[in-house]
């Protein structure tokens, strides 16, 4: 008989799709490369050095905790890409002590004490930046005005974000328009590529400006076009599916076109549509955080009600409430309810009964 | 237009790796000096051996008997003599009494006396299946005669034969169905009387062309009541639920049996063996089995006799190549990893992979990405399922997750990227809550 060499016996299946925790954590990283170098030409090299703080302390408070449990979890890319989100979600001009109180809080308390990876019930990156807004709420509401819009600028509105705008005249009791109409009133400039793109397409020029990024904001939130590009991919790579960004989007969209007139004393219907889809870091939020894979819910259809919720809650706050951070907070919330929605909202079992009996195929 | 018929909710599509063998014609395999030809090759209670140590036996001679309900009869597959009677341990870690049986010299020939099936009633029909020892050959090895005996209260509508082949690598059912098509499909009408079956489906997945095309034609010169239908190339499409749901459109409900809406499926291998039981009195003991993988230096089709062992197969096969990593038994998505080349094989075997060597993925903790539950066909949540296993809920797993639903497909754990043992955590998982 010949030497038999030795085998391997484990349990079937005895394939893999070479997909990785790592990978993935890499790919939505690399998903977010796009937005954030537009952000670092927009708002200068300043928002480079920001980045990498966010990056570093992030792995960096991860690679200290796991000398703790006497294990190296850096390289699974879950603190780097915690750390990214951080850094994009601050405002350009932030002191440097900022991004890392925020990543130390997000990997420290949001991650690591309830267990590290996978254990979490809030998103790490979310939290860090709901803790420092509360925090240092001036130095987070500081925006600086992008460079494509730095020249037309008048002095009184440098640096203001248009949702932020409108909060400041709502309550100044300027009520009546949308926020586009109120924008021109003051005389906040538009690009003059969008103001082009306008006269050829007819979409307000302040609509386009927010989707191609110029416009204040956090330094990764800003161009809708570059952040929608990035879910995309992740889109196509099945690192993300469409429950979450579409309805969270549709839904926040829906309400804010039907109610969203309400707080701005105009009627029923009179609200916008896809501006709202495209400010204050909603997009960001769906495509990037929503999606987070620990803190939203396994199922599709658990994903749609996640979905929806945030898009409630985000309207309700961006809409009456008087504070910003809709989308954060929102987004939090609902992942307080995930394991719930986890534990109630099961796919259908093969060869239970269905909603809607479909009529049976003929063979 | 037309969709593709297929299952809706779940699958994965492994690549197909069938080109190692595809084109390898069935060859007989060289008979080998000695067989080990187990008792236990099918579900249910083990055979009672007929024979004693030093005993002679006939190629085809019955010499385990079955016992109880679910079982079924073993078959001599040479002239030889028992040499011992051990105890062995199969590929699926099934452990159970086998004859070892030194193969004589000198074989008698084969006399084909055809008999004309069509003149039998349907009981003979269905006793001649029990006489003859034949099991499922999809893998399972549920005893063919309980499963077509059909409860009075119950109505078989449709007869579906299972060709869909769906584990990667496995080339046998297709190689079947070019070769010795019309004897399987033949096979189909004899099981389709037995059941009293109103129609007959055969389910193909769409990889094979060919195999559809060939089968089509039979059907039209032989003017067949039988239809061909091709199918998404998607796992587990060969599973009887999935194909069912894909060819008929009915959904079996948990712990019922596809009897149950109906339908009984049957491999097309089963078929064919159905076909030489009832035709030429032709007990199953040898089967066609795919011996292929990276690992094997010249990949075939063997039809070998039941208890060759797997060192014969390998050695006819030139052997193995490179660094191989694993042998299986069965497909890879659901077959079983062995280590002693000496296990031999069973009614059951399907195939013998040898993989080659991966590169060790690292797992992670459970990071809640959901794939599993888009993966899996059933509509269970496998996240859920382990992590109350790990933590010995099996209570909970089983009564309020379902565990008992888990077909052991491999879905799950094939798209898991923290590489959790999915599927290994739910087998324990059943055995300790079974015990409780």
């Amino acid at each position: 008989m010949t030497e038999q060499p030795l085998m391997t016996v484990s349990s079937s299946p005895h394939l893999h799709d070479g997909s990785s925790t790592a990978n993935i954590m890499w790919h939505v990283s690399l998903s977010l490369v796009p937005a954030a170098l537009w952000g670092i030409y927009v708002f200068g090299l300043y928002s480079l050095v920001i980045i990498l703080v966010s990056i570093v302390s992030a792995a960096l408070t991860e690679f200290l905790l796991g000398k703790i449990g006497k294990e190296c979890t850096i390289w699974d890319g879950s603190a780097v890409l915690t750390g990214f989100l951080v850094g994009l979600n601050m405002p350009p001009s932030i002191p440097l002590f900022i991004p890392i109180v925020a990543s130390f809080f997000a990997i420290f308390v949001a991650k690591w004490t309830f267990g590290g990876l996978g254990a979490n019930w809030a998103n790490p990156a979310l939290s860090g930046r709901v803790f420092v807004f509360f925090s240092f709420t001036t130095q987070m509401s500081t925006f600086t005005t992008p460079r494509t819009l730095l020249e037309a600028m008048p002095d009184t509105l440098s640096g203001a974000t248009p949702l932020g705008f409108m909060k400041t005249a709502v309550s100044g009791g300027s009520c009546g328009a949308t926020t586009n109409e109120l924008l021109s009133w003051v005389g906040y400039p538009a690009t003059p590529i969008a103001q082009k793109i306008s006269a050829v397409l007819g979409i307000n020029a302040y609509t386009i400006d927010t989707f191609l990024g110029n416009v204040a904001g956090s330094i990764g939130e800003v161009s809708a076009l570059l952040l929608l590009i990035g879910g995309i991919y992740l889109l196509i790579r099945r690192i993300i599916t469409w429950h979450i960004p579409v309805t969270y989007l549709l839904s926040s969209a829906l309400l804010s076109r039907v109610f969203g007139g309400l707080p701005l004393g105009l009627g029923i219907f009179q609200g916008t549509f896809f501006p709202s889809m495209l400010s204050g870091g909603l997009l960001f939020g769906a495509l990037f955080m929503a999606t987070d894979y620990v803190t939203s819910p396994v199922s599709s259809k658990g994903k749609i009600i996640f979905g929806i919720g945030c898009g409630f809650f985000t309207f309700l706050f961006r809409s009456f409430g008087s504070m910003p951070e809709a989308v954060s907070v929102s987004i939090l919330l609902m992942n307080i309810i995930t394991p719930t929605i986890d534990r109630y909202i099961r796919p259908r079992k093969f060869g239970e009964k269905k909603l809607f009996a479909r009529k049976e195929a003929v063979a | 237009m037309h969709a593709v018929p297929t299952f809706r909710k779940g699958g994965v599509h492994p690549p197909d790796q069938k080109v190692f063998s595809r084109e390898q014609e069935i060859v007989r395999l060289p008979l080998p000096s000695e067989l080990v030809v187990a008792l236990s090759q099918h579900l249910g209670a083990p055979a009672k051996p007929l024979k004693a140590k030093g005993d002679a036996v006939e190629k085809g001679e019955k010499i385990g008997e079955s016992v109880g309900f679910i079982s079924a009869d073993v078959h001599s597959p040479v002239n030889g003599t028992i040499k011992e009677i051990k105890t062995v341990t199969l590929a699926n870690s099934v452990q159970c009494d086998a004859f070892v049986i030194s193969v004589d010299e000198k074989q008698p020939e084969d006399v084909p006396k055809p008999v004309d099936w069509k003149k039998l009633k349907k009981e003979e029909l269905l006793a001649s299946v029990k006489e003859h020892g034949i099991v499922g050959l999809g893998g399972a090895t549920f005893p063919t005669h309980v499963k077509y005996a059909v409860p009075r209260d119950k109505n078989v509508e449709y007869f579906l034969v299972n060709g869909a082949d769906c584990e990667p690598y496995l080339t046998c059912d297709y190689r079947l169905m070019l070769e010795k098509g019309k004897e399987a499909l033949e096979g189909a009408l004899i099981a389709a009387k037995i059941l009293e079956a109103k129609k007959i489906i055969v389910g193909v997945e769409l990889n094979k062309k060919d195999a559809i095309e060939h089968l089509k034609q039979i059907i039209s010169e032989e003017a067949w009541p039988i239809e061909v239908v091709g199918l998404k190339v998607k796992y587990p499409q060969g599973d009887e639920k999935q194909l069912l749901k894909a060819t008929i459109n009915r959904e079996i409900p948990s712990g019922k049996l596809p009897i149950d809406v109906g339908a009984v499926v049957s491999n097309i291998g089963t078929c064919y063996a159905i076909y030489e039981a009832i035709v030429y009195k032709k007990p199953l003991y040898e089967r066609i089995i795919s011996v292929t993988g990276e690992g094997i230096v010249n990949p075939k089709n063997i039809l070998a006799p039941i208890g060759t062992k797997v060192s014969d197969l390998l050695e006819f096969c030139g052997g193995l190549q490179g660094e191989v990593e694993k042998l299986i038994s069965g497909g890879p998505m659901m077959g079983f990893a062995f280590f002693d080349t000496e296990t031999p094989i069973t009614k059951g075997s399907d195939g013998i992979l040898a993989l080659a060597a991966k590169k060790k993925a690292r797992q992670t903790p459970c990071i809640s990405c959901g794939k599993c539950v888009d993966a899996c066909p059933i509509g269970l949540v496998p996240t859920l399922m382990y992590k109350q296993i790990t933590n010995h809920n099996y209570e909970v797993a089983m009564n309020s997750l379902s565990l008992m639903d888990c077909k052991e497909c491999g879905c799950c754990s094939y798209v898991c990227p923290a590489h959790l043992p999915l599927v290994h955590t739910f087998k324990t998982g059943k055995k300790m809550g079974r015990k409780k």
